[in-house]
């Protein structure tokens, strides 16, 4: 007899207003151990939302998220504390820390939330660093220095400094050139492979969506209307995931905008 | 009528909140301080921001308001021929109301406004948001060490105040009012008691806290880019301000009220 695995995220019937607004209206989605979800949608869908859901950054009104099978949303601040280890976020605008430099940033996670002594964790940051294609020189410099592709790449030095279970990326290649963006896709997909994460990102960019994902999910009006394989994004005949892959002004999202 | 008093009600209700709000802000962020992790580092580093490098705005202030306060004085008290309190006048009013509330008021103009900016910055580029995730909690790593700060650091602040206001009514009693030094000094000395040092200290702790609070608390709360970085800078500045003021009565009134 054969049993189910239980999945890496579980989220049931989330929901989250803003005011009247209600940003997610019963996100329903599972993602297993050491898959690659990339969630796409239109600007003002609830992607960021339902992503700070689940890192616990944002308290929804009602539904469930699991990790492991396991309860999250109204954990106590220690246990989220605890929570947060398993998790790497990388942030849309990179969110590096200014005051430090790019060393520090990447090290902060291990100094600070775990307690690291500053020099082992500065081996493990210059280490980082040179796994994002970053020389040990730039681990001097403050991120104010770096060019924007070289901020995100220090971020998500940061996020896989303490080689988290599950990853995060928001908008990873937005602001880039396509050079850049493409070399932030091979990282994210040799990073996620090496540490056997799970990942979870939110995208625009259909290139990077197609690259990094095993599955995608489309979330529209706080709902996942579609979800499928990477491969199957391009076949499908739903008429909204139609629209946003191929970037067409006309279509039922369009429509819905004008009548809004 | 029924809207009027409905507007007034629901200001009301709003105002209540929004003290909630603040009371549960400083009561997590000073509860944070109870376990460790510490960052006595970072402490040390609020410190030296909000006292030293303070201490020319404030201390400038101050020589110019006990400059002012015996020329003033003396203007006033010279048509009833009680020229000889001027010393005391000075010395009680640094003490006892100028250099707590004048410090307060720079400090909050310089280092609220600063900490509202740079905590809203870090809010609005998810900054804050990243310290959660990376197992730090912001209260604890950003707001607490600022809470600490202005706590310990505006008394000392008040008290070079203090010397620094007296003196500049020193040298404006001897140097243009001709009054004998000795004299000034022995009338300074005569009527200050512990009572009102210590009572300026204490109104001098209880504005570094707010000044830290507001700058913190707004900070905290900012939305929507620059101009919500803009608003709570302005909302801090305002509001510790008048919290100083606020506060000051009621601490008078405490210490002094027969």
């Amino acid at each position: 007899m054969s049993t189910t695995p239980v999945p890496k995220i579980a989220v049931r019937g989330l929901e989250k207003s803003f005011g009247r607004k209600r940003v997610l209206d019963g996100v329903e989605i599972e993602i297993a151990a050491g898959e690659s979800l990339v969630i796409i949608g239109g600007s003002g869908t609830g992607k960021s939302v339902l992503i700070k859901c689940i890192l616990g950054l944002m308290h929804p009104e009602a539904g469930s998220i699991r990790i492991d099978g396991a309860e999250t949303v109204r954990l106590g601040r220690a246990a989220r504390a605890q929570l947060m280890r398993r998790f790497g976020m990388l942030f849309q605008g990179s969110a590096l820390f200014d005051s430090l430099s790019v060393w520090e940033n990447v090290a902060f996670g291990l100094i600070q939330g775990r307690g690291m002594p500053r020099q082992q964790a500065r081996e493990i940051a210059l280490q980082k660093l040179a796994a994002v294609g970053l020389g040990p020189e730039v681990g001097l410099l403050s991120p104010a220095e770096l060019s924007g592709g070289m901020q995100k790449r220090v971020a998500l030095a940061r996020a896989i400094a303490a080689e988290p279970e599950i990853l995060f990326f928001d908008e990873p290649t937005t602001g880039l050139d396509p050079i850049m963006a493409d070399v932030i896709n091979r990282l994210i997909i040799d990073l996620v492979r090496g540490l056997g994460a799970t990942a979870v990102s939110i995208t625009h960019d259909m290139t990077s969506a197609r690259k990094i994902a095993h599955r995608i999910a489309m979330l529209h009006k706080g709902r996942i209307i579609w979800q499928g394989p990477a491969a199957e994004i391009d076949r499908t005949d739903n008429p909204f995931v139609d629209q946003f892959v191929h970037g067409r002004a006309e279509g039922p999202i369009e429509m819905e905008i004008r009548a809004a | 009528m029924i809207a009027f008093l409905a507007s007034v009600g629901a200001a009301f209700l709003a105002f209540l909140a929004a003290a909630g709000r603040l009371v549960i802000f400083a009561g997590q962020a000073l509860a944070a301080g109870l376990t460790p992790p510490y960052y006595p580092r970072l402490i040390l580093r609020q410190i030296v921001y909000v006292g030293y490098y303070s201490l020319p705005v404030v201390g400038l202030t101050a020589l110019f308001t006990g400059m002012v306060l015996a020329l003033q004085s003396y203007t006033g008290f010279a048509r009833f021929n009680a020229e000889g309190a001027i010393a005391t006048v000075v010395v009680l009013s640094v003490t006892r109301e100028l250099g707590p509330v004048i410090a307060g008021l720079m400090v909050a103009g310089r280092v609220g406004a600063a900490m509202a900016a740079e905590i809203g910055t870090m809010r609005v580029t998810d900054q804050i948001d990243a310290l959660t995730t990376l197992s730090t909690d912001p209260l604890r790593y950003l707001v607490l060490p600022r809470l600490l700060a202005g706590l310990v650091t505006l008394p000392v602040l008040v008290l070079v105040a203090d010397i620094i206001g007296v003196f500049g009514g020193f040298l404006v009693g001897t140097y243009k009012l001709n009054f004998n030094p000795v004299t000034y000094l022995t009338q300074t000395e005569q009527y200050l008691e512990t009572m009102d040092v210590v009572s300026g200290l204490v109104k001098a702790a209880v504005f570094g806290f707010l000044v830290a609070l507001m700058g913190c608390y707004h900070g905290y709360q900012s939305r929507g880019g620059a101009e919500g970085v803009g608003q709570a800078t302005t909302h801090a500045v305002v509001s510790a301000s008048i919290l100083i003021l606020l506060s000051n009565y009621f601490l008078t009134q405490a210490f002094f009220a027969q």
